[in-house]
């Protein structure tokens, strides 16, 4: 077993330049190979637990019992479904790219799973701790774009591509309000790096992200669900919209892989939630229990993290049962004109309330004053963001209540049934 | 000191440069030749990154560097395909020996 | 030895991509070896210990050059005509003189002494880029901000379709 650890950490003879310290201990190895294995194995779970908890709670709000055949409570549903895909005819249309007809589906999966690198599930488990890693969300969101556009040009149709278009300018109007969002968690916790995001939403440092930036969370969570594309956003798959949109010549596993990748999207965006404003692993008893010992408390962070991304999850699939869907127009006039400027304010104001809270920072050739309310430390900070999420929020209810007057003034019911604003 | 010398990079960093000219010079296409000029702009973003990292390890300044010329290379981007879509609906073309004259 | 052969790997990619977008005669696969080449060049730029910047590429040129690219390809042309050759009359002349432009640069920049030095890389590159962005570069910073506002309004209006406009004022 040393011969082992040895071999492997001279494999990694420049480890300092991967992230890990220089001649690691078997059991850093062991926590990081853990991790990084956590981090690949999430997406398969995802679908095959996913796709069965949304048919079940979606079929109980449509007051239905859902599948309950294929084995008990409809468990193997998933299974019976990967099936079903494996045997579908592969067709690819005459006239299509072929290359770019395969890769785009691929891409679209791949960039999901790549989210997974960036989250802590518990105190010292996380893929690798980039620190730029919210950043490195946005970026690998990117790829995913580029899959759909693929997918949408080489399938030679022209539904197919409207459907793209239309699938790119949500996923990247959406993207500006998410980034803001990103930003704004950013500058309240001092650092990009997921790991210290989570470590400032301690009870000492000020508690969760979401009791200090409400707003904040509300603008991330509804352009995250725009980007996976999920109800009410979901017009880029649904049924009735321009047959299907972009998948719409797809079969069998191709049309799988998208499936697959918009489940693992889904929860990478419940689990990003749970990290960035449930504050992660935190809960009762978790830092006391590391302190005893580390395998307890990890396994109890777990515990508080699969929790905190199950309630995130069923919202999501509460969303799916219970609103309607959205049309292209009101999507992006909902995108550019209201998230966008909310988000900017909220950035702007946060900011702000940031640098009165601050505490004095010193070294590398710098030498910040603390900010003139820095003594009321990290729970003040908490109380002062929130005051300043209602501020922010009143604003932009100024701004709906202005557009629904409008609107209002504006219906063509008005003349019919004569009602005076 | 890394196991890559400086000269590796400039040596793609070259290269890169003389593709993305070729490109530019060569294309009938507008987008095309606007392709080229991308590439141009990326092998200097190398010689910026390459140079920062060799010389003044311990300073950012080729990186700001860098990350102004990609600022300036979208802005670049937007406003040049911007023109050649509204010239496309002008003249259904976007043929560069075809759009050789102010008057339509 | 392991940098060694992750520096092949992306440049594999950066330089393939180049030699496929002045190779191929499809413009879109062009725009799609684009895309190729800009991703090898974010690991080129990990390599380089700028990993911001790498994140930064991927995001600008991947998620947003690359696509309004292939968007503008998608609308400026018919679906899926046959390709009539890309090439112009410039081209013998353009394969002339490029390697003889690459080998007078090598030539020229390789004799050069730099004055390299052999301290450790910074490890926080991201405090510095913070520091100087809001420090000694700040006016560039905002330079920068209002030319992309104005790039941004300026290609909108650009690109807007005044063939539906009636007439009536904003």
């Amino acid at each position: 077993m040393e011969q082992l650890i040895n071999w492997f950490a001279n494999i990694l003879e420049n480890t300092a330049w991967w992230g890990l310290p220089a001649q690691p201990s078997a059991a850093i190895i062991i926590w990081s190979v853990y991790g990084f294995i956590l981090a690949l194995v999430i997406a398969p779970l995802a679908m095959i637990v996913l796709t069965w908890l949304e048919r079940k709670i979606i079929a109980r709000i449509q007051d239905r019992i859902g599948p309950n055949r294929a084995g008990p409570f409809g468990l193997l549903q998933a299974v019976a479904d990967a099936i079903k895909m494996l045997t579908k005819e592969d067709i690819t249309p005459t006239g299509a790219d072929r290359i770019p007809f395969n890769i785009g589906p691929g891409l679209a999966a791949v960039a999901a799973i790549l989210i997974y690198a960036v989250i802590p599930v518990a105190p010292g488990i996380i893929g690798t701790d980039l620190n730029i890693g919210v950043f490195y969300i946005v970026a690998v969101g990117s790829f995913g774009v580029l899959g759909i556009l693929m997918a949408g040009w080489s399938s030679n149709n022209k539904y197919a591509l409207l459907g793209a278009f239309r699938a790119v300018s949500q996923l990247v109007s959406y993207e500006i309000p998410m980034v803001l969002s990103l930003i704004t968690i950013a500058v309240v916790a001092g650092s990009m790096s997921t790991v210290t995001i989570v470590d400032k939403q301690s009870w000492s440092n000020g508690g969760w992200y979401l009791v200090a930036m409400p707003v904040t969370f509300l603008i991330f969570f509804l352009s995250s669900v725009a980007e996976v594309g999920r109800s009410p956003f979901d017009l880029l798959e649904a049924d009735s919209e321009i047959v299907a949109g972009f998948h719409v010549e797809y079969s069998g596993l191709k049309f799988g892989m998208f499936m697959i990748a918009e489940y693992v999207h889904a929860l990478a965006v419940a689990a990003l939630t749970a990290t960035l404003f449930l504050g992660g692993w935190h809960g009762f008893f978790v830092e006391q229990l590391m302190a005893a010992s580390p395998v307890a408390g990890a396994i109890l962070g777990h515990i508080y993290f699969l929790l905190k991304v199950g309630v995130i999850v069923f919202i999501l699939m509460w969303f799916r049962g219970t609103l309607p869907r959205f049309r292209i127009d009101q999507l992006l006039d909902f995108g550019w004109k209201f998230m966008t400027p909310v988000a900017l304010l909220n950035l702007l104001v946060t900011a702000f309330v940031v640098k009165l809270f601050q505490p004095a920072v010193t070294g590398m050739g710098y030498n910040i004053p603390a900010g003139p309310l820095a003594s009321f430390g990290g729970v003040g900070q908490t109380i002062a963001l929130l005051v300043a999420s209602l501020v922010v929020a009143f604003i932009a209810s100024l701004g709906v209540r202005a557009f629904a007057r409008r609107s209002r003034s504006q219906s063509p019911l008005r003349a019919v049934a004569g009602i005076e604003n | 000191m890394t196991a890559i010398p400086l000269s590796w990079w400039v040596t793609v960093a070259t290269a890169l440069f003389v593709i993305g000219l070729y490109a530019t010079l060569t294309r009938k296409n507008a987008i095309a030749v606007l392709i080229g000029l991308e590439l141009m702009l990326n092998s200097a973003n190398i010689n910026f990154v390459a140079f920062n990292r060799y010389i003044t390890p311990n300073q950012v300044g080729g990186q700001i560097f860098a990350v102004f010329v990609i600022a300036i290379a979208a802005a670049e981007a937007a406003v040049a395909l911007a023109i050649i879509i509204a010239t496309y609906r002008r003249r259904a073309t976007v043929d560069v020996e075809d759009i050789d004259s102010m008057k339509f | 030895m392991t940098e060694q052969i992750i520096f092949f790997i992306f440049t594999l990619l950066v330089l393939g991509g180049g030699i496929g977008i002045v190779t191929t005669k499809n413009l879109y696969y062009s725009a799609l070896f684009l895309s190729l080449t800009l991703s090898g060049m974010a690991g080129y730029f990990v390599l380089l210990n700028a990993g911001f910047l790498a994140a930064v590429q991927v995001v600008v040129y991947v998620g947003a050059i690359a696509i309004l690219i292939l968007f503008a390809i998608m609308l400026s042309r018919r679906m899926m005509t046959a390709d009539e050759p890309q090439t112009n009359r410039q081209t013998w002349l353009a394969a002339i003189v490029s390697p003889l432009l690459f080998v007078a640069l090598l030539v020229v920049v390789l004799q050069i002494n730099w004055p390299l030095s052999t301290a450790a890389p910074t490890g926080d590159t991201l405090l510095l880029l913070g520091l100087s962005f809001l420090g000694s570069y700040v006016i560039p910073f905002e330079v920068i901000s209002v030319l992309l506002l104005v790039a941004l309004v300026g290609a909108i209006i650009l690109a807007r379709d005044t063939s539906t406009d009636t007439g009536r004022k904003g």
